[in-house]
């Protein structure tokens, strides 16, 4: 069914420019490989190079962190958001 | 380039001297064009990472949502990140490049016992290799 990805706007680079990409998904986890399949640039600033999403890219469906429903096997209905939010972490 | 006022340079350094020895860590809000990217407004946040704080700090994604909502707010970007270097200089480690997007600009200040030392800004490279230092401007 069709779901909605939110592209933040440091990767919108890789996007096209495009802030809202649609795609056809069931789950969480096929909507995000349909916007890296339609997208490919995008993979190296997702996934580390094990091919696991990076420690600090969250994924929220609407406005729930996945980690706290069922992760990418989250079912998506029609009409839902999916939203990539960064969390920011460094130091010397 | 990254243009910011005086004010707002000196509140980034104020905010690594208050938490000093510990990381500050900040959000900054702007506009992005093709000449320059301005700064419009800093949103200093919480440093999470509760168990190393000198050598380390995170910034939650919900606190993310909540800084990008604070520039939607404000008709502005959420362009980049703010943090300091305790007894460091202010360049990114290699631990701030694996956790990194292109496009943010990332203001490291380094601060000393004695106090605020350099301040400077990078964007990491496309292919995620190095950062580039990204000159600042500091106006009146």
């Amino acid at each position: 069914m069709p779901v909605k990805i939110l592209i933040p706007t440091p990767l919108r680079a890789y996007t096209n420019k495009l802030d809202t990409v649609e795609v056809q998904a069931a789950t969480v986890g096929d909507a995000i490989t349909a916007l890296t399949s339609q997208f490919s640039d995008l993979r190296k600033h997702l996934y580390n190079d094990e091919g696991r999403l990076r420690s600090f890219v969250n994924v929220y469906l609407n406005d729930e962190d996945i980690r706290f429903l069922h992760k990418d096997q989250t079912e998506v209905n029609d009409g839902d958001t999916i939203s990539i939010v960064p969390s920011i972490a460094g130091g010397r | 380039m990254l243009r910011l006022n005086e004010k707002f340079a000196a509140a980034i350094r104020a905010h690594g001297v208050e938490t000093y020895p510990h990381e500050c860590c900040g959000a900054i809000l702007g506009r992005d064009a093709a000449a320059a990217r301005d700064v419009l407004a800093l949103v200093p946040l919480a440093n999470r990472r509760d168990d190393s704080p000198r050598n380390r700090f995170e910034i939650t994604a919900d606190d993310v949502r909540m800084a990008e909502k604070k520039a939607r707010e404000l008709g502005a970007d959420l362009v980049g990140w703010y943090h300091s270097h305790p007894d460091a200089p202010a360049r990114p480690s290699e631990f701030d490049r694996e956790h990194a997007w292109p496009w943010y600009s990332y203001i490291i200040v380094s601060i000393e016992k004695a106090g605020p030392q350099a301040m400077n800004s990078w964007r990491l490279v496309d292919d995620r290799s190095h950062y580039d230092a990204e000159p600042i401007e500091i106006t009146g």
